[in-house]
């Protein structure tokens, strides 16, 4: 094999949370009673948009979470040599727009450095002038093509994707029809989100559509790469908060007396500390471990990965507090409801009461939360990088990006675009997380009160 | 009443106490003393000699929980632990890894935190709480929909991009106000404005939206229909019964994060360079100085505690119906 697969501890608890959500799905499917308000989110037109959105972030984080070693050709003693570069499928697909670097910043869709260098020319003399880029706009020999040629490309990139939109969307317009689904609205987010991917994929070609930063790397591979950091901050967490949450909230409810106690006193005192500060005085100390303990790591992506998965630890040891004392509120509620002590009459024993009767009865409140907690995670990632307790300085992320490029604010020219990309991209997941979380809330919420919002 | 608030403070001890062992065991436990004079020391010059000097130097060369060697209640204070945490109790902080006193930093950097986090919250909290009503008053029409709409977009924009951009177009676009710094006295006023504005505007989205249902679950509510029946004018109704009736909520929110104010906001001062007590925990935090972020934790446990037991107190004050026992 030409590769090694190489499955980071990420990789392997996003696939676990994958077969999670996948199985939860399948079994909804087959309940006519949980499906209900999951029609009435499918009916939600904003809920649809958003979700089609979110399925593209995802698919790009999924297409990132794929990872392998390339083998190195030369051959040692007949052993096989692996380059101890993780990439993944990902990164094969945008091949071009990793590699092709620059020398430092460069404007988007720019055809040159943003700075004037001294250029030495054949006869000796030396002038400044702004370098030609080595691949933005390197298929041009006169810099006035550019205009044209952008426009061109634009221009046939944007009737490419529109077309395959077309040819996705009239094929997927009866089925979806047929569920009662938003068609008007999905078929014109699918031909506006095509055209736009057209559009960026025919300029990426020979352009830097983003542009470059300081060390030449193109800003679009960087905000696509940073979708995956946020999604596994936004997702992998909620595998340490559920099962804290379900099992303390649930034990202290039901059970009361001590344990009841024991398990609010454990929470008052995680949530007695600012969380920004628990979060760092976590990292810290877990930053002193692993630089203590370089022997752990084999390549530095496995390093930055491991400090990943410890942030979601860290986040979701912090951040269980608040559903679990919501599934207490609850456990506490439905415990003195007539079925509850009807099944307690009868004898049936309290492990079947807490998973027959109990559980799903809080789930509403567990789903409700977990949609609702993943945008602020996503948010939290950024600030928690800028103040130097996030993700591996070498880790692509939203907050990474940020804070490289916060400081060239004060350049002259401006350097906006790092900023500006890294921004917008988080404002599209975050956005349409927020949307279609608000979406699920009113289709799950009983306590709801739709007549208030209608008088 | 009294009895209740000595009970709820004498609760506030064990909470307290558990803190302190958390930390203890976040800084201790998970990493030796010997680690961390190993990072502190760099790389190179880490010698036997060298990390027992450090280690005595900041007082980290006795036993963690017990100390077997000494006698009597030298057994459990000749440690680690309570050298290091028994004074937080009565508000000694001890000295940063730099040798200063971390008691005396907190005190003169209270001024400049509460100078931004206080007009802040009482700003917000008009405006957060204007805003509300009016998409209230408006609920169901475009404008309700419209202002929930600006309120999802608020919440969803990063709190990093409202201080870089804020920055961006007041301080280096139109140089209204100087970028970064901090004079005392009345100068603090064209070095805070734009802190105040960008932190009012941050929360702006989350907060209205929080309030607005708020008030919306108060307006389904029988005594809303029969003040209508009266013929109340809507304004009056809102004004006069909604607002009263929800601030039991409200008060649950805002009182708890008063006595935090003191701890200022991490972002915003170390962005404008205010010599607070937030950037004071960045500072500590970039220079891994453990001293000084065990004391802000302990701070900010200690501030939020009496943040809960005014939020009880509150409560009397608001609806006489409730009565602590």
């Amino acid at each position: 094999m030409s590769f090694m697969p190489v499955i980071l501890w990420s990789d392997a608890l996003v696939f676990l949370l994958l077969a999670a959500g996948i199985s939860c799905a399948w079994y909804v499917r087959q309940h006519e009673h949980l499906l209900l308000p999951w029609r009435r989110v499918a009916q939600n037109p904003t809920a649809m948009v958003s979700l089609l959105v979110l399925s593209l972030f995802l698919l790009v984080g999924l297409l990132d979470t794929l990872h392998y070693r390339v083998l190195l050709p030369e051959n040692n003693n007949g052993q096989k040599v692996y380059s101890p570069e993780v990439l993944s499928v990902f990164d094969k697909l945008l091949a071009p727009l990793r590699t092709h670097t620059e020398k430092t910043y460069s404007a988007p869709l720019a055809m040159t450095l943003y700075a004037k260098e001294s250029i030495s020319e054949a006869n000796g003399l030396v002038s400044r002038e702004y370098p030609r880029l080595r691949y933005g706009g390197a298929h041009l020999s006169d810099p006035q093509q550019r205009d044209g040629d952008v426009l061109k490309r634009g221009l046939s990139g944007a009737l490419a994707g529109l077309l395959a939109g077309l040819l996705i969307a009239l094929s997927g317009k009866r089925p979806l029809a047929r569920h009662g689904w938003p068609v008007r609205p999905l078929l014109i987010a699918t031909l506006i989100i095509f055209t736009v991917i057209g559009m960026t994929a025919d300029l990426a070609g020979a352009y830097h559509v983003l542009g470059t930063d300081k060390v030449g790397q193109d800003v679009l591979y960087l905000s696509l790469k940073s979708i995956r950091t946020g999604l596994i901050i936004g997702t992998v967490t909620t595998l340490v908060t559920l099962p804290l949450a379900l099992l303390l909230g649930i034990a202290a409810g039901y059970l009361r007396g001590w344990v009841d106690d024991v398990i609010q006193y454990i929470y008052t005192v995680l949530s007695s500390i600012p969380s920004v500060l628990l979060i760092a005085a976590a990292v810290l100390m877990m930053q002193v471990t692993i630089d203590t303990h370089p022997q752990w790591f084999d390549t530095s992506a496995s390093r930055a990965d491991l400090r990943l998965v410890f942030l979601c630890l860290i986040l979701g040891v912090t951040s269980w507090t608040g559903l679990c004392r919501l599934l207490r509120g609850e456990t506490l509620k439905l415990r003195e409801m007539e079925y509850i002590q009807a099944a307690q009459a009868f004898g049936v024993p309290s492990l079947r009461i807490l998973t027959r009767h109990i559980l799903p009865n809080v789930m509403h409140i567990v789903l409700i939360s977990l949609v609702m907690d993943f945008s602020g995670l996503v948010l939290a990632e950024a600030v928690l990088s800028y103040v130097g307790v996030g993700v591996d300085p070498s880790m692509i992320s939203f907050g990474t990006m940020i804070n490289a490029a916060r400081l060239e604010m004060g350049r002259d020219p401006v350097v906006w675009w790092a900023l500006a990309s890294a921004f917008g991209f988080m404002l599209a997941l975050v956005l349409a997380a927020n949307l279609f979380a608000d979406a699920v809330r009113d289709a799950f919420d009983p306590r709801l009160n739709r007549s208030a919002v209608a008088a | 009443m009294l009895a209740y608030l000595l009970r709820r403070i004498l609760y506030a001890i064990p909470i307290l106490i558990g803190v302190n062992l958390l930390t203890f065991a976040l800084f201790f436990v998970v990493n030796t003393p010997d680690d961390m004079a190993r990072m502190q020391l760099g790389i190179k010059r880490v010698t036997p000699e060298a990390i027992a000097k450090w280690e005595h130097q900041h007082g980290y060369d006795k036993p963690l929980l017990l100390n077997f060697s000494a006698s009597g209640t030298g057994k459990i204070s000749d440690t680690i632990f309570w050298q290091k945490s028994a004074g937080m109790f009565v508000l000694d902080f001890g000295y940063s890894d730099d040798g200063r006193n971390i008691g005396r930093e907190i005190s003169t950097r209270m001024g400049p935190s509460l100078a931004i986090a206080l007009p802040t919250f009482l700003v917000g909290l008009v405006v957060y709480v204007s805003f509300a009503l009016l998409m209230t008053l408006f609920r169901g029409t475009a404008l309700d929909i419209a202002g929930v709409g600006l309120c999802v977009l608020l919440m969803s924009v990063s709190a990093l991009f409202y201080i870089i951009g804020g920055q961006f177009v007041v301080s280096k676009l139109w140089h209204l106000v100087p970028i970064s710094g901090y004079e005392s006295n009345l100068g603090a006023v064209k070095f805070v404005v734009l802190p105040i504005f960008i932190g009012v505007i941050g929360s702006i989205g989350s907060s209205s939206r929080w309030y607005r249902t708020i008030f919306l679950e108060e307006i389904g509510k029988d005594y809303v229909r029969t003040a209508r029946a009266k013929g109340l004018s809507e304004m009056a109704v809102l004004f006069r019964h909604v607002l009263k009736n929800a601030m039991i909520p409200i008060l649950t929110g805002v009182v708890v994060v008063i006595p935090l104010l003191f701890m200022g906001s991490l972002l915003t001062e170390s962005f404008f360079g205010i010599p607070g007590l937030g950037s004071y925990t960045i500072d500590a935090i970039n220079a891994q100085d453990f001293s000084v972020v065990r004391a802000m934790v302990f701070l900010g446990s200690l501030l939020y505690i009496v943040g809960l037991i005014l939020t009880d107190i509150s409560y009397t004050i608001v609806d006489p119906r409730v009565r602590l026992q």
